[in-house]
């Protein structure tokens, strides 16, 4: 392993503290600022659409692996963020204005469901968040008069202070410049008293609280952040639809939304985005399965949400740490190798309390 | 760090299912003094802890500390007027590092704000790393600094024991509430706690009440000690007038009088 010689506080507050760790992110990110030179058109949307929903899981991921709330309503906030901004810009608000309204809507909206959650806890939160999406998602299909109902909303075409962005590529800095903002943003969040006080509800409301901190006011916070960084996915989201309709939104996004996550690793930024790249690939995997797998199985409706689920409870039980602690073990069999011992990563339990008991 | 106050308890009670586990309890803690609570198991210990820190709801009696009435404060509210504490059962946060459970110590004293944070403002910056500095200082006074940047969850029980009490001392207390500082510790790292405490009360000027079950830690530094037995006060003294004490031997030997 590495040993850092850190020799001013600064360097700790960087996120970035290993050079192998900059030299990493920096290629990723220049891949991605490069990728329109070398992408088709069809790629380069499905990587803009990816990235979109690493915002989604970022969104997400602060909430449920940060904070330690359970949502299965987040894909409300996808639909509450797409149709505001849609219906905004449809009346001539520019995108730049209908962003911040909308991101404010959102964020005020998760505020609100915070502020009736925030007695709740576990079972009784994941029934209420699901409540409130078919609360959402039945409002959009009854409001028809502004939203178009079942029949579906078009979406208008992306313009940005009055140009408009025709091409697939100008759509795709669009989404990465908005990932730029959120990854860099969710950082800070946690090396700053806000991220750590959602850190510290999740792992015990009582010291939490005799520490100074409100908790319910941390809740309230945590589902507004969360709604409104899962809010702007919604416009981004919008664009690459170019057709909204209430169905989108339902409990299988959300679903997707959580298997992100849980899939990803959750308490990590880095895990949400993993968990994009692999939602990006599932649906090439269920077509190869529905071709593979006999008619009988392979054809049926409930396929997709069945491996969904599926997914979930092998990694809860196998992985609880998802793709993201995968890769940490990967990567530290080889800063070590060969000394790599599978025992690395078993949990220290040097102490069992009943033994110290005199 | 806030003013040293008196904390006054008067005719403290509290029920549990139709049982008093606190029951019409009144003490005085001076400022500066080490106080020390004792009783055996389901004495009510406990208890007090968490109704000065708000966390239970008393049925009777008052909590003042200074010139605040801590009854009509909300428990997070607490540490503002200057009391910090620790828990029986250990209550870190267990999924994240020593350094940031130290900086969620410094909560009381930070502004936090979703949005500032979110852009890390030069302002935010700058009390951040004021904050590290107070926290630098506490690691330094424990003697954890080895363990700063590890996960709770990898950490031995005597570092545990060792990182709560340097995350209470991170709110800068004026009164600082220990729950059994010393269970579960050798002799060797009792006597240590032994020395931070009398270090904490000397350097930092902070008055302590603890709850300990080591008469040897309490007869050596505790200034003045309060027994309790089924949730009442039986006697409070200094630790030999309180040794000495009949009723004291008796509830400890289970021998009803
Ligand atoms: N939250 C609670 N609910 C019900 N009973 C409680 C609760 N907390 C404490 N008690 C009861 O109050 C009594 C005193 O407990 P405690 O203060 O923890 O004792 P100790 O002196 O060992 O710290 C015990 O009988 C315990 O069962
Ligand atoms: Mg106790």
């Amino acid at each position: 392993m590495q040993v850092l010689f850190k020799t001013r506080y600064e360097d700790d507050i960087h996120f970035l503290a290993k050079t192998g760790e900059k030299i990493r992110v920096g290629l990723v990110v220049l891949l991605l600022i490069a990728a329109p030179l070398f992408l088709q058109n069809y790629y380069l949307a499905e990587l803009g659409l990816m990235l979109v929903y690493a915002i989604a899981g970022i969104g997400l991921m602060i909430l449920t692996g940060h904070t330690g709330q359970v949502s299965f309503g987040h894909a409300a906030f996808l639909a509450i963020g797409a149709y505001c901004h849609s219906i905004l810009i449809s009346h001539g608000v520019p995108f730049s204005v209908s962003v911040v309204l909308t991101v404010t809507l959102s964020g005020v909206i998760g505020m609100l469901l915070g502020r009736s959650a925030s007695k709740m806890h576990g079972f009784y939160l994941a029934i209420a968040t699901l409540a409130f999406l078919i609360l959402v998602e039945t409002f959009l299909g009854e409001w028809e008069a502004v939203t178009g109902g079942h029949a579906g909303f078009k979406v208008p075409a992306l313009k940005l202070f009055g140009i408009p962005l025709k091409a697939m590529w100008q759509q795709y800095y669009l989404d990465l410049f908005f990932v730029f903002v959120v990854v860099l943003g969710a950082a800070n969040l946690f090396r700053t008293p806000t991220g750590r006080s959602f850190l510290a509800v999740r792992d015990s409301e009582l010291s939490a609280r005799s520490l100074g901190v409100s908790v319910e006011w941390v809740k309230i916070q945590s589902f507004g952040v969360s709604a409104a960084i899962t809010g702007l996915a919604g416009v981004l989201l919008a664009h690459h639809l170019s057709y909204l309709s209430p169905e989108v939104f339902g409990v299988l996004e959300s679903l997707k939304l959580m298997l992100m996550i849980v899939v990803g690793g959750l308490g990590s930024i880095l895990g949400a985005i993993f968990g994009a790249i692999l939602i990006s690939l599932l649906p090439i995997a269920i077509s190869f399965l529905r071709d593979v797998l006999p008619p009988a199985v392979g054809q049926q409706a409930g396929l997709e949400p069945l491996l969904f689920g599926l997914i979930i409870v092998v990694f809860i039980v196998f992985e609880p740490q998802g793709i993201y602690g995968r890769w940490m073990k990967i990567r530290f069999f080889f800063e070590t190798f060969p000394y790599y011992r599978k025992s690395s990563f078993v949990r220290q339990k040097s102490y069992l309390k009943t033994e110290r008991m005199r | 760090m806030s003013a040293a106050a008196t904390l006054s308890v008067r005719n403290l009670s509290i029920m549990f299912g139709g049982v008093h586990a606190v029951e019409d309890v009144s003490f005085d803690v001076n400022p500066g003094e080490i106080f020390a609570i004792i009783g055996p198991n389901g004495a009510g210990k406990s208890t007090i802890f968490n109704l000065i820190s708000r966390l239970y709801e008393p049925s009777n009696g008052s909590i003042h500390y200074g010139e605040h009435d801590l009854l009509k404060l909300p428990a997070h509210k607490i540490v503002k007027t200057g009391i910090a504490r620790t828990f029986q059962n250990i209550e870190l946060f267990e999924q994240a590092t020593v350094l940031q459970n130290l900086l969620v110590g410094r909560h009381s004293h930070s502004s936090g704000n979703p949005l500032t944070d979110f852009a890390f403002l030069p302002g935010v910056k700058r009390s951040e790393l004021e904050h590290r500095r107070k926290v630098e200082d506490i690691i330094d006074l424990l003697e954890i600094a080895q363990y700063r940047d590890e996960r709770i969850s990898d950490l031995s029980y005597g570092a545990r024991k060792n990182v709560e009490l340097a995350r209470a001392l991170c709110a800068e207390p004026s009164l600082l509430l220990l729950d059994e500082p010393a269970s579960g510790l050798n002799n060797e790292e009792t006597d240590d706690v032994g020395f931070w405490l009398e270090d904490i009360k000397h350097d930092l000027g902070v008055t302590l009440v603890m709850v300990e079950h080591d008469m040897n830690l309490v007869g050596s530094i505790a200034d003045r000690v309060m027994a309790i037995n089924d949730g009442r006060l039986i006697t409070i003294g200094t630790p030999e007038e309180v040794r000495e004490n009949a009723e004291v031997q008796q509830a400890y030997l289970g021998v009803s009088p």
